[in-house]
């Protein structure tokens, strides 16, 4: 059968930077193909190009064996090329009914609005993949993954025979990715092809077929998914080769830092105690609703338990503000690093120091511009943040760079217990190997780390000891050496 | 249906209107009468007209502040220059005019903010100085105590007068209600049933996605400037009528009032959700506010701050409700909710 798509010899360059340097990738009806890559490997470039938004400066693309050097968005949806973006393109505001119809309705050049004629083609659009929602709610009510349906179903009304999908996985619950795989799989029967984006490997040898590794925008293997394996794929994405080593804490402190004493916040977790001692990586995993998130903001002061105590150094803390906590030694880095660590707009340099700023503020409170200078290059320097200007904006970073801006922050602030929630996800493999050696050498150094984390083999690889919660309460405390996925996820389901 | 009522800003702002309306007939008596009403609902006709410009603009997340200043640039110039040629006619030819004038005055604002997408608030302030500028110094604008006499008749002319049958009394119920009426069913219309009305929903709630499913975000942004402009200009022109001259600088600072009322009614200031209704029981109430303090009899320069005190009291119900419903949700379960509860847009 002929080839849906083929991309030959497709290069493009912003700004003298070359995005892509030459990519070929060919996908057939109803193949779920993966592209995987690293952040800044050109995937998102080449989404672009084969949807129509870029033109390349080089190289054709084929729709069905018909060639094209140069298209626009509206034929690339002609050819049934269907995009699904990272934000799913959606009105929050407006009904699912309307989220469902409108490029149907404008694609047909309509003016005038018949509230029937959209119910119709909502309902046939949720119909195409079983899909149970109320159309009449608000979609901003909707949960991530209902809102990636309500995008799918919408896109499979323009008769995509190819559906991209840009990392769908990111902001799911296990429950609903194989949820979402189910979908992939059901339109498979029917011909349409999906390219899934995403650089979690576990997600790419369930579900794809076939495979596309982009490595600085250079194609670096394709091929069939059987033949690949876990080391192979952490080479071609990242070009370098990694050991898995179990960490083996060392200078564990005598007397345990932070002792935590029958915390209970009602609604979220439940008489909960631990101790954590210098020189130490506790992890702390479960599920969602387990009470996890919770517990890591109720250290850093944002929320208020109302039974227990928390002990530092043997010393009764009042957490009542992130403030007290940072006077405590306490460091928190956030899960959602975009929206809660960090001021995307400003600079690299502020975003490091603004933990620090009293400490290197003189007399009147103005700022030492030496003192400040040289701090920004050493914690640029120790935490390798691959920028060319720290004054640059922060989101000019890629999402691992972000995170070790984060970590930069709290650093600064010399804290004596740091606390990670999620610390690598929306990483890509490389970053997160540097973050877990990170944290490591900081626990080597004598802070005290405590991560909250689903990632199991992180949780595993990278802490001396592991705690599971499970509904509010703490179920199993043991030791990381030893302790198996499947011995964990028993526990905490 | 009275949990569904519970959750809609409009049920409490009809609430606190009637409550307000209660307080003030116990007080004086005097609220509940035909000429009262008849003048509240007179005095409703201009700001309720700016207020659906408004409306639609913060619908789809821009701003307009510079309508008080396009109104009384182009019914100004509209006046004057009838005034000019000695125009003897009817209300028709003034209408045209000032409606040319206020959609060229609105496509300069248009074409600002969809071309060159500068920033909405920026645009208007700046253009707002300039309309001002244009009137007071180019034109030199004076009080035009006489405006021409079809104007005039308009703004005399009635639908029916009603009086008080204690104190005899009476109010005239003006004509020029009906361009309220008509204006607002227009609104309604466009909003509910064209996909360019749709278009303005979609663009505040993601001006990105409306792009990518294919509206044209650029039209349909200058076409609203356009026809707010041209509403305006209506309400500039109405306003003139029904006083009898024209005051240039009269209408000036509006626009915090009726955006405010706007707001009142539960439109979101950050774009995308709102309905026509709340948007006419907020600029209703504030109307309230302003008119009938003098029968309670609290002296007149406590209005802004009544007027003030509603704004915080209507808005921070709203958030309130939000801020609960986030918290809510989040205590199902869902962390990207009670992430958005604290403020960060998703």
């Amino acid at each position: 059968m002929a080839e849906l798509l083929r991309v030959t010899g497709v290069k493009k360059s912003f700004a003298g930077v070359q995005a892509l340097k030459g990519v070929s990738l060919a996908i057939a009806p109803g193949e779920i193909h993966c592209l995987a890559g690293e952040n800044g490997c050109g995937k998102s470039t080449l989404i672009k190009i084969i949807s129509g938004v870029y033109a390349p400066d080089e190289g054709k693309i084929e729709f069905g064996g018909q060639a094209f050097s140069k298209i626009a968005p509206i034929d690339a949806i002609r050819h049934g090329i269907q995009v699904i973006y990272q934000d799913f393109s959606i009105f929050p505001n407006l009904s699912v009914m309307e989220n469902l119809a409108f490029n149907t309705e404008l694609a047909a050049g309509r003016k005038i609005v018949n509230w029937k004629r959209l119910r119709t083609i909502a309902e046939h659009a949720i119909s195409r993949i079983n899909f149970q929602v109320d159309l009449d709610a608000p979609l901003g009510s909707l949960s991530v993954a209902e809102k990636q349906m309500v995008a799918i179903s919408r896109a499979l009304l323009s008769d995509a025979r190819l559906i991209i999908m840009d990392e769908p996985t990111t902001a799911l619950t296990r429950k609903e990715v194989l949820a979402l795989f189910k979908v992939i799989l059901d339109l498979k029967k029917e011909d349409i092809a999906t390219l899934f984006v995403s650089h979690k490997l576990d997600e790419v040898f369930e579900i794809s077929e076939r495979f596309t590794i982009l490595r600085s925008g250079e194609r670096v293997a394709t091929g069939s998914t059987k033949d690949l394996d876990k080391k192979k794929f952490t080479f071609y994405m990242t070009g370098r080769e990694f050991e898995d080593s179990q960490f083996e804490p060392k200078n564990i402190g005598e007397k345990p830092t932070l002792e935590v004493k029958n915390l209970t916040l009602p609604g979220a977790f439940e008489d909960v105690s631990f101790e954590l001692r210098r020189g130490e990586i506790v992890g702390v995993t479960g599920l969602l609703d387990s009470g996890r998130t919770e517990l890591a903001l109720s250290l850093f002061g944002l929320l208020k338990p109302e039974k227990g105590e928390v002990l530092k150094d043997g010393r009764r803390l009042a957490l009542t503000s992130p403030a007290d906590a940072i006077r405590a030694g306490i460091g928190y880095v956030p899960e959602d690093r975009l929206s809660e660590g960090l001021f995307l707009p400003r600079s690299i340099a502020d975003n490091i120091i603004v933990g620090e700023i009293d400490r290197l503020s003189g007399a009147a409170g103005v700022i030492n511009r030496s003192k400040r200078a040289a701090e920004i290059e050493k914690w640029v320097k120790e935490l390798a943040i691959a920028t060319p200007n720290p004054d640059n904006a922060c989101q000019t970073l890629s999402g691992g760079n972000q995170q070790r801006v984060v970590l930069a922050k709290w650093l600064a602030c010399d804290l004596d217990v740091l606390i990670l929630n999620g610390p690598t996800m929306g990483v890509d493999i490389g970053s997160k190997h540097d973050i877990h050696k990170i944290l490591k050498s900081l626990a080597e150094a004598g802070m005290a780390v405590l991560i909250i984390s689903d990632d199991l083999p992180e949780v595993i690889e990278n802490c001396s000891r592991v705690l599971v919660m499970k509904r509010g309460r703490i179920v199993e405390k043991l030791e990381a050496r030893g302790a198996t996925e499947e011995m964990i996820s028993a526990v905490m389901m | 249906m009275v949990k569904k009522l519970s959750r809609r800003n409009e049920t409490y702002i009809t609430l606190v209107a009637l409550a307000l309306c209660a307080v003030i007939q116990i007080r004086s008596g005097q609220f509940f009468t035909p000429n009262n009403l008849v003048d509240l609902a007179s005095a409703l006709i201009v700001p309720g007209l700016f207020a659906i410009g408004a409306f639609m603009v913060i619908i789809s997340g821009g701003i307009d502040v510079s309508f008080p200043a396009l109104a009384s640039l182009s019914v100004y110039a509209t006046t004057k220059f009838l005034l000019n040629i000695n125009y003897q006619g009817g209300i028709l030819v003034p209408i045209l005019i000032a409606l040319a004038l206020g959609a060229i005055l609105g496509a300069v604002n248009g074409f600002l903010i969809s071309w060159f997408s500068l920033p909405a608030l920026i645009v208007t302030l700046g253009t707002a100085s300039v309309f001002k500028g244009v009137m007071q110094g180019a034109l030199n604008s004076t009080q035009l105590a006489v405006i021409p006499p079809g104007m005039d008749a308009f703004g005399k002319s009635a639908l029916f007068v009603a009086q008080n049958a204690e104190s005899g009394l009476t109010s005239r119920m003006p004509v020029a209600a009906l361009f309220l009426i008509a204006t607002l069913l227009l609104a309604y219309l466009v909003l509910r049933y064209t996909m360019y009305g749709r278009g303005l929903y979609a663009i505040g709630g993601n001006e990105i996605s409306a792009y990518r499913a294919g509206f044209s975000v650029k039209w349909i942004k200058f076409l609203l400037y356009v026809a707010v402009g041209m509403i305006a200009s209506l309400a500039g022109l109405v306003r003139v009528c029904m006083m009898g001259q024209c005051h240039p600088t009269n209408m000036l600072g509006m626009e915090m009032m009726i955006i405010a009322g706007v707001v009142l009614g539960g439109t979101a200031i950050t774009g995308g959700a709102g309905s026509l209704t709340g948007c006419m029981l907020g600029t209703i109430l504030i109307v309230i506010v302003q008119n009938s303090m003098i029968l309670l009899g609290i002296p007149t320069f406590w209005q802004g701050f009544a007027v003030g005190l509603l704004i915080i009291i209507g808005t921070g119900v709203s958030a309130m409700q939000v801020s609960r419903a986030g918290a809510h949700r989040a205590a199902k379960g869902a962390p990207q909710v009670s992430r958005t509860a604290k403020g960060v847009p998703q």
